[in-house]
């Protein structure tokens, strides 16, 4: 509970607040209460949005409404960790906004989701997300907080992060590998930018895919004649996206930064994934709905429409054993988070790149269908258990994103965000049922088992037997604080290890070889501009040395040789720590 | 053995009278080795490493290899051509024994283009090296690469890569020298083997985009050895090269109290501080994930060293190893029992021969195959040490190492060059031995992939249903593809009626609409081919 009082106080501004004056009183009897860590048969009592009693035989005031579950599961809400609800593309929106997008992770048992603020090049990210902020207050029917890309990197970009992060609850932010000439940074850009949101505390999210051989793929391809939708995943091959995914762990790897890969596509970046963190690097690991239940061979289908549906990047992969692949890592905790990369383009809006696949807008929905298809291609093929399924859908997020325990358990004291799951429940995805306003569903016609009979948000029944009544604008905004352990932990400690220090020797005096001035050779700019002679430690007398000498020069004085200057012969010989063998 | 050229092989051989006959005694009789990668006379900041083509050459010889090939290095900017007649004239004059260059592509642009062509065509080179680090001089873009590679490619070349992420580096060197680290361990602290490894897996993929065979110089590290084994594993066409230094000893020294020891061992990609390297390298090399053995023989006085005495990054790079190498392959592969003498005589000699494309005139005994041998006596012992060495420099990194294996007697082109531990060689004999495009070691696979990797567009009828209102100004998609979109015929939709009451029709062979212009109603309505669902 303090926890909470202190989230609220820091930057919520109780703007939300009021909303919740009206006190419900809820019991949900006879349910599993499935968390992340157990199971167990419990009641859940909830008052005032939040769960106050988990237990059997609760005593609970008189008048409250019961909700009997009969024996099914209770499990909390969903997290979905990646949607693009506002995100422009050549000025055009998707279709589903924060209410159609709301809506639809109600529908499918998601109670929270993190949007991206997508910022253009040159915008100021405070502005964009402020812009962010208002349109969801306005119209989110659920909890939300938002990730902000970083779509360059500079100085005036470092204050707006900083701030950002002390004063507007925000602990996530994505770069981007690709997008060359656009969001694309260099690895030197990528290196400080892990820097400084390390010492933020952030998590770094990565769109890890090699914007350079894109391009060039691109232009090898669209100059061959192909510009349909099948040119996506042409230029777009599932290597770049491993390259970048192992050149991202990389780079966290020297700074010591947590790495986010956000939508993992493919079979090589998992396994790259997956070798990295046997190795001890501190990385997480992002399938979507899309890389979990579909794959990229409808790229090639001859409609066109339905095959620029399925445009998104990283692309699907043409292997059709990935989504299974990837379920498995999932199940196993080598990935470890299901976001949905819930983009709706119609297919008006995909049409803008009829002629040129490089236009097509990118994105697939997903936020309806996450849950289920993990349940089914999962929880039901036996791969993974209700505790993990907690664990992937919603308790993971909550902790890399420093939500837990307010979100992401069902426990007292959090926020009464409750899914009722009715794991016997099968129905046939079709976009003539979805709630969101996207006239294609690239799920369309898979059979899926699994779904929520029951969606509370807030303590508030949103969805109940198919009915959702969700009230546009109740969504509040979640402010999050840095450093949350179950990224920074490990990497608190392995800063102190990490250490490092110099070799404590003489100073070397024997011969220096003359050398040209004007350096042929030069080396990195910024180190040689910093070679800081002044840090030094200081010289040790050599004791073999004598100060006499013929010459009349000082060799032990303290300053510094300058380079091309020669010495011959040192007064006093060379001293030991040259002789050689 | 005649005029330079092996003629006959068997027993009971015919010969003529007055033939000097040289006894084996059982020994193995091998093909001289190939040393695929030296820096002999390479010029430095106005001086040049202490081993010139003669002295580099001679030690060479001493440790049984018969053939070497340099780096020629142009400086960025300046010309391909002159660098490489440059380094013809200094090796012509003074090289002992035969020779081949590989060119460094510095920078990229299409002058550059045009020399390697006719590098490539007429002057013998079939192998260019290119750096993915050491920023702001020799480094390239991913784009560049790209452009390179696909050149290369198309031309038969083999693409060699330094492999370091050189942006990460100059980050760290950075880093470390203010921390006030500016011994010779900040070469290592800065330059971390993921650093390298990370660099050989861009470089693989890369490669595999381009469908150009790929050479790793300088594999240093357990983990760059593991991408290289598993790209080879999922069919990539990639070559591994591990040296000397790498196979005989490691990145400890680094930290000695000595400075002039500690500097001797800089050489980037560093050596690995991981004392298991050696071993484990010497290990895929004899399983053959690894392909060639190197020397990256380039050795600098400590004079010289010393340039970098109070930082770390002005230390010249290099180490020696090109007399050492078949013995140190010999004494941790052979005799430990990881590998046999046929790998042996491939990963020191064979291997590269095939890579560039010298085989079998060099690297294999045949009648009419060069007569470059070696009698190699597996039984001597020797220890290491810079007081005996053949080569100019003050220091050897593997200076007290007590070494199983050395040559009895080297035959470089038909002449005795060492018996007996005398070492006859003669400066100038040395030939360039040009290299021919395509080798098929290399390109066999390639080709074959090429055919089968033709990619087909989807035919498609247009799209012809709404478009949505959008403005390129904002945002943007990569600048080259807009521009190059090609616009093609479009396909006649039998479909779709030329009849309307909307107006006049719209042309059909406009083939893109101007753009932020809306199409609310298509005349004839939609075709099938948008037809949801």
């Amino acid at each position: 509970m303090n926890d909470r009082d202190n989230m609220s106080g820091t930057s919520e501004q109780g703007q939300s607040n009021s909303l919740h004056l009206t006190t419900e009183r809820l019991l949900i009897k006879g349910g599993r209460v499935v968390n992340d860590d157990q199971s167990l048969y419990a009641d859940v009592y909830i008052e005032d949005g939040l769960i106050k009693q988990v237990g059997e035989n609760l005593v609970v005031p008189g008048g409250v409404k019961v909700i009997e579950a009969d024996g099914r599961m209770v499990i909390p809400g969903g997290i979905d960790v990646n949607t693009c609800l506002m995100k422009p593309h050549l000025g055009v929106r998707p279709v589903d906004d924060f209410l159609q997008g709301t809506r639809a992770a109600l529908a499918g048992g998601t109670t929270m989701i993190i949007d991206h603020v997508t910022p253009q090049p040159g915008d100021s990210l405070l502005e964009a997300f402020e812009r962010w902020q208002e349109a969801a207050d306005r119209k989110a029917c659920c909890d939300y907080s938002l990730h902000v890309d970083v779509p360059q990197w500079n100085e005036a970009v470092k204050d707006e992060l900083e701030l950002l992060v002390q004063d507007k609850g925000i602990n996530s932010f994505q770069v981007y590998m690709a997008y060359k000439d656009l969001y694309q940074m260099t690895d030197s850009e990528l290196y400080e930018a892990f820097c400084f949101l390390k010492q933020l505390g952030a998590v770094v999210l990565v769109h890890a895919e090699n914007g350079d051989l894109i391009a060039q793929e691109q232009s090898k391809i669209l100059g061959m004649g192909i510009t349909g939708p099948e040119g996506h995943p042409l230029s777009r091959p599932e290597e770049l996206e491993a390259e970048a995914v192992f050149r991202a762990i990389t780079l966290g790897n020297r700074v010591n930064c947590p790495v986010y890969v956000a939508k993992v596509m493919s079979k090589s970046a998992a396994d790259a994934i997956t070798q990295a963190r046997r190795k001890g690097s501190v990385v997480f690991g992002e399938p979507i709905t899309a890389s979990l239940a579909a794959d990229g061979s409808h790229y090639w289908s001859k409609n066109w429409a339905k095959a620029a549906a399925y445009v998104t990047s990283p692309p699907l992969s043409p292997d059709p054993t990935t989504p299974d692949h990837l379920h498995t890592l999932l199940s196993c905790g080598d990935l470890q988070v299901v976001g949905s990369a819930h983009c709706a383009y119609s297919t008006s809006q995909k049409a803008i790149g009829k002629d040129d696949f490089t236009l097509i807008p990118e994105g697939t929905n997903g936020a309806e269908e996450r849950m289920a298809f993990v349940w089914d291609k999962a929880v039901a093929m036996g791969k993974m258990d209700e505790n993990q399924f907690v664990a992937v859908t919603s308790t993971n997020a909550a902790k890399i994103f420093n939500l837990y325990p307010r979100k992401g358990r069902i426990a007292a004291g959090s926020d009464a965000d409750v899914v009722i799951w009715d794991p016997d429940n099968v129905k046939t995805i079709t976009a003539k049922l979805q709630q969101s306003a996207a006239d294609y569903n690239i799920f369309e016609g898979l059979e899926c088992r699994g779904g929520p009979a029951l969606v509370m948000s807030q303590g508030r029944v949103v969805y109940e037997d198919g009915k959702l009544q969700a009230q546009q604008g109740t969504g509040r905004f979640i402010p999050r604080k840095p450093f949350p352990d179950f990224a920074y932990q490990r990497i608190k400690f392995r800063n102190q290890v990490k250490a490092r220090q110099a070799v404590t020797r003489g100073i070397y005096d024997g011969p220096v070889c003359d050398v040209v001035l004007t350096p042929k050779y030069i080396t990195p700019a910024p180190s040689a501009k910093t070679s800081p002679t002044s840090h030094q430690p200081p010289p040790i007398r050599n004791l073999h040395q004598s100060n006499f000498s013929l010459s009349g020069a000082q060799i032990d004085d303290n300053i510094p040789r300058r380079s091309g200057h020669r010495i011959v012969a040192p007064p006093g010989g060379r001293s030991n720590i040259t002789s050689l063998g | 053995m005649e005029d330079g050229l092996i003629k006959q092989i068997g027993d009971n051989l015919i010969v003529p009278g007055g033939v000097k006959t040289v006894e084996a005694n059982g020994r193995m009789v091998i093909p001289g080795g190939i040393d695929i990668h030296t820096h002999l006379q390479m010029p430095y900041r106005g001086t040049a490493t202490v081993d010139d083509f003669a002295q580099g050459s001679k030690a060479a010889l001493a440790g049984g290899t018969t053939m070497i090939v340099d780096h020629v290095i142009p400086e960025p900017g300046s010309s391909l051509m002159e660098a490489y007649d440059q380094w013809r004239q200094w090796a012509d004059e003074k090289s002992c024994c035969d020779y081949s260059l590989h060119v460094d592509i510095t920078h990229w642009d299409d002058s550059v283009r045009q020399e390697v062509d006719h590098l490539i065509k007429e002057k013998g080179v079939n192998s260019f090296q290119v750096y993915m680090a050491y920023k702001d001089y020799f480094q390239m873009s991913n784009s560049e690469l790209y452009e390179v590679f696909t050149f290369l490619a198309e031309r038969g070349g083999i693409a060699q890569v330094h492999a370091e992420n050189g942006e990460i580096i100059a980050e760290e060197q950075a880093r470390m020298l203010q921390m006030g680290i500016t011994g010779p361990e900040g070469h290592v602290l800065s330059r971390p083997e993921e650093l390298e490894a990370e660099a050989v897996f861009r470089a693989i993929t890369i490669a595999s985009q381009t469908n150009c065979p790929l050479y790793v110089t300088r594999v240093m590290s357990k983990s760059a050895a593991d991408i290289i084994s598993q790209a080879r594993k999922k069919g990539n066409v990639v070559f591994g090269e591990p040296i000397s230094a790498s196979l005989g000893t490691d990145g400890t020294h680094y930290w000695s109290k000595n400075w002039a020891k500690a500097a001797s061992f800089v050489t980037s990609p560093p050596l690995s501080p991981d004392p298991t390297t050696p071993d484990y390298l010497n290990t895929l090399l004899s399983s053959g994930d690894l392909s060639v053995s190197g020397s990256a023989h380039c050795t600098f006085s400590v004079a010289q060293k010393a340039i970098g005495k109070d930082d770390f990054t002005q230390i010249p790079e290099g180490v020696n190893g090109v007399e050492e190498r078949m013995t140190l392959i010999w004494d941790k592969a052979v005799t430990t029992g990881k590998m046999d003498e046929n790998m042996f005589v491939a990963v020191t000699s064979t291997n590269a021969a095939k890579i560039l494309n010298l085989y079998p005139r060099k690297g294999r005994i045949a009648v009419g195959s060069d007569a470059d041998l070696v009698i190699w006596d597996t039984d001597s012992v020797r220890t290491i040490t810079a007081k005996t060495h053949t080569s100019a420099a003050e220091y050897n990194i593997f200076e007290g190492m007590e070494l199983r294996g050395a040559p009895l007697v080297v035959i470089c082109q038909g002449k005795m060059v060492l018996e007996d531990g005398n070492l006859h060689a003669t400066s100038g004999v040395g030939r360039f031995i040009p290299c021919s495009p395509f080798p098929d070691f290399a390109y066999k696979r390639v080709k074959a992939r090429k055919q089968l990797a033709v990619l087909r567009a989807v035919p498609r009828g247009m799209y012809d249903g709404p478009v949505s209102e959008f403005s390129l100004s904002r945002g943007g998609t990569p600048s080259a593809s807009a521009r190059t979109s090609p616009t093609k015929q479009p396909v006649r939709n039998l479909h779709q009626s030329g009849f309307s009451l909307a107006g006049p029709p719209t042309p059909d062979d406009i083939p893109i609409r101007p753009a932020g212009r809306r199409i609310v109603v298509p005349p004839g309505g939609r075709s099938n081919i948008t037809s949801l669902s």
